[in-house]
């Protein structure tokens, strides 16, 4: 199974300046589980740590196959073979 | 490893003009855009006006379709968003704390106007450059130009 994911320039350190990497998994957060085997600390970058466990970071987008996860399901969307997964950090400040 | 810094945002009057009429129009609410130009050049030749999905005085976030769009577009176009910028509309034209933590292309000029002074109408806008780098920020010169020279 092979997941093509974007990582936007602030998270290439983690990918050795890799602009896509490749992952597997059911669920986003397996996904995630499996770029940080390969890519110590981009999980800490995507993930916000909670009290029963953790959450997307507000200010990530993630997008499957050019849609926000945050309309899939979080990280329980499903994933398939094939599929397109793009990290965007937020354009936004105040 | 650090690119190296140039200490001055070099902008055409035409990008200077659009960025300033759309602060204006859209006070009381932040407004914000990008302008993008070829990966590496430094160059801001293309002038992007988004929506502020937040709509907020205080507070500007570009919506997550929008850039999702927008950043397939620079990518399919090999471009990369040369200054993000976005407006203040009741205080200066300087990063705020939730700007500076919330900055994350590091090659990017961030441009902050201020309409604080004059709101919708006429009269001058503060318009400032930064860089801002693993939280540090580092003001910039702007340099108005007539059009982008070809060897910049």
């Amino acid at each position: 199974m092979a997941i093509e994911v974007r990582i936007p320039t602030i998270l290439r350190p983690y990918t050795g300046g890799e602009k896509a990497v490749t992952g597997a998994g059911d669920s986003l957060a397996e996904l995630i589980d499996d770029l940080e085997a390969n890519h110590p600390g981009l999980r800490e970058r995507l993930l916000d740590a909670k009290d029963e466990g953790a959450d997307l970071r507000r200010f990530v987008n993630v997008y499957v196959n050019d849609e926000d996860v945050r309309f899939l399901g979080g990280l329980e969307a499903e994933l398939n073979d094939g599929d397109q997964v793009v990290v965007l950090p937020a354009v936004a400040g105040g | 490893m650090l690119p190296t810094l140039d200490d001055v945002l070099t902008l055409d009057r035409a990008t200077y003009d659009a960025i300033v009429a759309h602060a204006k129009r859209d006070h009381p609410d932040e407004a914000c855009g990008v302008v993008a130009g070829p990966a590496g050049s430094d160059r801001p030749e293309r002038y992007v006006e988004m929506v502020n999905a937040a709509g907020s005085p205080t507070f500007y976030e570009f919506d997550s379709s929008d850039l999702l769009r927008l950043y397939r577009e620079m990518d399919d176009r090999d471009e990369e968003p040369v200054v993000i910028y976005h407006s203040h509309t009741a205080t200066e034209a300087y990063p705020s704390r939730t700007d500076i933590g919330l900055a994350m292309e590091p090659n990017a000029h961030y441009v902050v106007v201020s309409t604080q002074e004059h709101g919708n109408n006429h009269g001058p806008v503060e318009f400032r450059s930064y860089r801002i780098v693993d939280g540090e920020v580092t003001e910039e010169a702007v340099s108005v130009v007539p059009s982008l020279s070809p060897t910049h």
